[in-house]
């Protein structure tokens, strides 16, 4: 017999093995689903995970999808490390949707470049505003951040609903829930000609490495990171865990924030009821198979825009439902939350007694 | 109205009674959404092929169980962090359940009769409302007289409590204290399981993708509003029931009001937080009733 025994300190190469790990298990894991599904594993293995990587526009479209989640997961990361756990950043991405929306709108005729820096500013308050919500009813009232930001998911998603099926709704839209198309000066320039990917990508690596200054070499980005891991520590301190909790939740609504506004002056180019594949919750995992560090959630993104886009490829080819990549994306997070436990324990054979 | 609140009540009422016993072992499961949805698939699936409501809803529970292994597997054997894989339980059984389901999209089901009470049902008003439910209804009140009699009346649930406030104790007088968090997990997901059962074999009767739509979570927050006891989430359960009846009333009631529909189905969502708001404030009844031990792991030496 095995049994778990404590490492007397925590293993450093366990900490970055454990993600290729879970990656290697998901991978295991595929090709035994594609095989209880009947599927060729090989050939589903091949639409799956190869296909979205095929060629270099497959690769632009891939970085496409990383865009929004690498956003969400890296203000996520700030609120996680300090324990801080904003579970809304789906209901904060459309409502940065809505402000940056808000704002095409009005400026529906301009051909002003300050356009698109406004809807920019204005998507990231958006989120910012939805997770001050949650921020303000733990802060003042105690109220769990997790249920209450979850709630105004459901909430985001209602008004988005009733913008897009009224008062915004494209008259000339054929009844489709959706606004008008945006103006081009409210829409995200291309980076590569020919291809969908746009400016977001860089505004979003330039989040990311905000995000690395600020969690590894800020001093509240360190009070935070001790707040995480130890609350009494952080107390003693004299650290604020009312900054904590404001900064936590304000980081990850902002991202997201920026993330919805990026997604409706980008490839959508319009808000739609659909606007959201459910970013904000995957970005949750990305966040945590990134390890809650920026170079971590950059590679995380990557692998989480290759299951949206593999789910699609499936649909497509294989005909499966596409909500197979939220089956192998909620996988991911298993394997690698199981195999964590050898950061902290390693197996040992037990001696017989 | 009555009536109808007590059906909308019903599937809330059953998680949040399992999430309960979970909970009272020492046990965070976030993943009542997760599960809900997979019980509710799990149900409705088997009811549908094998015209059973029972063996749908024996499938629900099954499916919920099993989803909660893996949690159980995740936090207790594994250690993981309970809120972290709570959430990956939630995201993935939403996920599941919409890949599952998509053959049963379009599929229909009858109605299940209701069963009547003799003499009760003949009672004016509330004989209909109370008296003539789905059997369901009638055992989610049983369910709740047997979680109160079990927590604080047997010994097995004074383990389970003493578990949830003081695992080390209750390890040094030789209690199993993750075999009996297991089984309190394993019990919580199968409740979790059968509440989506209820949803979509005899509320309903259908699936859609999304069909749970928050009612997990808000079973969670129930837990937290009723301060852990059996009553208190029997009486939340009914008032989110009335909320969310009250505003398909008033979406049904049509041309008199002009409130867009979406704005009445955000009520039981902004409910929820205004609950949680009311009783957390309170950061003394918070602490004096949640289980001691609650989200922390426990790792017997």
């Amino acid at each position: 017999m095995f049994k778990l025994e404590a490492r007397p300190q925590a293993s450093l190469a366990m900490r970055y093995a454990s993600p290729a790990i879970a990656v290697v298990l998901m991978l295991i894991a595929g090709v035994v689903v594609f095989s209880a599904l009947g599927r060729n594993p090989i050939e589903g293995f091949q639409v799956f995970f190869l296909n979205p990587m095929r060629d270099l526009n497959a690769v632009t479209e891939l970085l496409l999808k990383a865009t929004p989640l690498m956003l969400i997961a890296v203000g996520l990361a700030v609120g996680f490390r300090a324990n801080v756990w904003n579970i809304g950043a789906e209901g904060q991405f459309l409502m940065g949707a809505v402000a940056a929306t808000a704002v095409a709108l009005a400026f529906q005729s301009s051909e002003s470049a300050l356009v698109l820096p406004t809807m920019v500013v204005a998507g990231a308050i958006g989120g910012a505003l939805w997770a001050a919500l949650p921020a303000l009813l733990k802060t003042r009232f105690n109220a769990n951040e997790i249920l209450t930001s979850l709630m105004l998911v459901y909430i985001a998603q209602l008004a988005v609903s009733w913008l897009v099926f009224g008062p915004w709704r494209d008259p000339a839209g054929f009844n489709f829930p959706q606004t008008e198309m945006f103006s081009d000066a409210a829409l995200l320039p291309m980076l590569i000609e020919g291809t969908r990917l746009n400016y977001a990508f860089i505004l979003a690596l330039g989040v990311l490495a905000a995000g690395y200054v600020f969690m590894e070499r800020s001093y509240t980005g360190f009070k935070m990171r001790v707040a995480g891991e130890s609350e009494a520590a952080a107390r003693y301190a004299g650290y604020s865990a009312v900054t904590t909790i404001w900064i936590g939740l304000l980081a990850g609504g902002a991202a997201a924030g920026l993330a919805g506004m990026a997604e409706v002056a980008g490839p959508v180019g319009q808000l739609t009821d659909k606007i959201s594949s459910g970013y904000g919750f995957a970005a949750i995992i990305v966040a945590f198979v990134g390890r809650l560090n920026p170079i971590g959630i950059f590679f995380a993104s990557l692998l989480m825009a290759l299951l949206y886009i593999g789910g699609e490829q499936a649909q497509q080819y294989l005909s499966l439902p596409a909500s197979i990549s939220k089956v192998f994306q909620g996988m991911l997070l298993f394997f690698l939350l199981g195999s964590d436990v050898f950061i902290q324990y390693r197996l040992r054979r037990s001696a017989r007694q | 109205m009555l009536f109808a609140t007590i059906v909308a009540g019903t599937p809330l009422i059953i998680t949040a009674l399992g999430e309960l016993v979970t909970e009272k072992s020492g046990v965070l499961n976030l993943g009542a959404e997760g599960i809900m949805a997979v019980g509710a698939v799990a149900a409705f699936a088997v009811a549908h092929d094998t015209h059973s409501t029972w063996a749908g809803v024996i499938a629900g529970m099954a499916a919920g169980a099993a989803m909660s292994l893996i949690f159980a597997v995740l936090t207790l054997t594994l250690m993981a962090n309970q809120v972290a894989s709570g959430l990956a339980l939630s995201i993935f059984g939403v996920g599941l359940s919409a890949f599952v389901g998509k053959p049963y999209e379009s599929a229909s089901m009858v109605a299940v009769p209701p069963i009547r009470v003799p003499l009760l049902s003949d009672i004016p008003v509330i004989g209909p409302a109370l008296f003539e439910q789905q059997s369901l209804v009638y055992l989610s009140w049983l369910l709740m007289a047997g979680v109160t009699w079990f927590l604080y009346r047997s010994r097995a649930g004074l383990v389970l409590r003493a578990v949830g406030e003081s695992p080390s104790s209750a390890h040094s007088i030789g209690y199993p204290v993750i075999r009996i968090r297991y089984l309190a997990t394993l019990f919580g997901g199968a409740m979790a399981g059968a509440g989506g059962a209820f949803l979509s074999v005899f509320y309903t009767p259908l699936w859609v993708e999304g069909m749970v739509a928050g009612r997990g979570w808000i079973a969670l927050a129930l837990v937290v509003f009723a301060t852990w006891r059996p009553l208190r989430v029997l009486v939340g359960a009914y008032l989110f029931g009335g909320v969310m009846i009250s505003q398909l009333f008033l979406q049904g009631s049509g041309a008199q009001i002009d409130i867009p529909s979406q704005f009445l189905s955000s009520l039981p969502y902004w409910a929820t937080i205004v609950v949680l708001v009311i009783i957390s404030r309170n950061v003394q009844t918070i602490r004096l009733n949640s289980p001691v031990s609650l989200g922390q792991p426990y790792r017997p030496e």
